[in-house]
């Protein structure tokens, strides 16, 4: 909560050029809070920060076209163009590395959680993010189907196998499962089953089972 | 977020935009017009030549490079003489996190407005030092949370990463068959839902 009226208090108190580059250090800032996470997208402040950059090139052309005309006064505008330009670039910098680090994030998601996000995480990505999730999970599908014969999942097997067969406690009601084999088990809460390994990998990743050793 | 930490910041480095966004004093060398508003102690429209202002580094970086250098640098008040002569006696009492977050990235780019050339040597200094500590730390996990505390941000990591190795290789000393276990986000966001 802290979080956001923090933001809320930047977006009140931004003037046009008092807080040069302030928005959009705020923005990375918010990214830096959350370890391990994605924070809310902040489409204010996002659209705040490109019309900061908007603004600032709308100016600089203003000031360039002036000093076209009259020569004379082209030097003495000049700081104040490499002063703005400079504040623009450092706002488009911001921006990209924004949207970058959230996406990066997301690409981890994809491996950690699977192709199924929860849905308070889903429910902080933008309309682009979760396209560009369902893509990049698609994709993803499609490369693994076509290694080796009959396709190889590569986000599970990340620790050499002892057995064949584990045995794992159930953490969540996960409700019915259908293994390989094509027989069903019920997976009840603080149940525990011994079941092959190759069925329960990923349930393990993704925290229904706990694996006993 | 987990990113990985290179040596060289890169453009979307997040730690970078941190850094670069504190401020160093500087003091303008040409009039600019239309740019009064920087100066927070006047209401006029332009910014006089000879005025003093503290800046952040990424503007400032811009405006003393080129041929015509719009305003001439100092260095920030951590790294001048008074500061780095605590450093030289001894760099292991110090409290970096309170001198600044990021004070070896903030160090690296400050060492270009210091013509003594001091700065580059005492941050060396400094670090290699206070390596030899954390790396002490971090191999004798009697964790105190307080030492932490006195760390700035690329000690912290570095803490952190060896902390981790060091639990990891202990794992695989003492017990050689491989648990397997939920994947490092889900974890947390599982924590997170709790509270």
């Amino acid at each position: 909560m802290v979080n956001i009226n923090y933001i809320k208090f930047c977006n009140f108190f931004i003037f046009p050029l008092i807080c040069l580059g302030k928005k959009g250090y705020a923005l990375v800032k918010e990214l830096s809070r959350c370890e391990d996470s994605i924070p809310p997208y902040n489409t204010d402040l996002v659209k705040a920060v490109s019309a900061e950059i908007k603004q600032l090139i709308d100016q600089n052309t203003e000031d360039a076209n002036a000093s076209t005309e009259e020569s004379i006064g082209a030097a003495s505008f000049l700081p104040t163009v490499r002063i703005r330009h400079a504040a623009a670039k450092r706002n488009m910098r911001c921006l990209m590395a924004y949207h970058y680090n959230r996406i990066r994030c997301l690409r981890t998601m994809r491996w950690e959680f699977g192709s199924v996000l929860p849905g308070d995480i889903k429910a902080n990505l933008s309309l682009a993010e979760v396209e560009w999730f369902s893509k990049y999970s698609r994709m993803l599908a499609t490369y693994m189907r076509s290694v080796g014969d009959e396709g190889i999942n590569l986000a599970v097997d990340l620790k050499p196998p002892k057995a064949l067969y584990i045995e794992v406690r159930c953490l969540v009601d996960y409700g019915k499962l259908e293994l390989n084999d094509g027989s069903v088990i019920l997976l009840k809460k603080d149940s525990r089953h011994y079941l092959p390994r190759n069925d329960c990998e990923e349930l393990i990743r993704q925290g229904v089972f706990q694996h006993i050793v | 977020m987990p990113l990985p930490s290179a040596y060289c910041p890169n453009y979307y480095a997040i730690d970078d935009i941190l850094a670069t966004q504190e401020r160093t004093p500087c003091k303008f060398l040409v009039n600019v017009p239309k740019l009064g508003v920087l100066n927070p102690s006047t209401t006029e429209k332009d910014l006089a030549i000879g005025t003093s202002l503290e800046l952040p580094i990424w503007l400032v970086l811009e405006m003393s490079t080129g041929r015509q250098p719009i305003v001439s640098p100092e260095l920030p008040k951590i790294y001048r003489d008074s500061y780095c002569e605590i450093l030289q006696a001894d760099a292991c009492a110090v409290d970096l996190h309170k001198f600044n977050l990021y004070f070896y990235e903030l160090g690296s780019y400050a060492k270009r407005f210091d013509r003594k050339g001091a700065v580059h040597e005492t941050l060396l200094h400094t670090f290699r030092i206070r390596f030899r500590q954390l790396m002490d730390l971090a191999d004798n996990s009697i964790s105190d949370p307080s030492v932490q505390q006195r760390l700035d941000v690329l000690e912290r990591r570095l803490f952190s990463d060896s902390y981790k190795a060091r639990a990891k290789m202990n794992s695989w000393l003492v017990e050689t068959g491989a648990t397997m276990e939920a994947a490092n986000m889900v974890v947390n966001h599982k924590k997170r839902k709790k509270t």
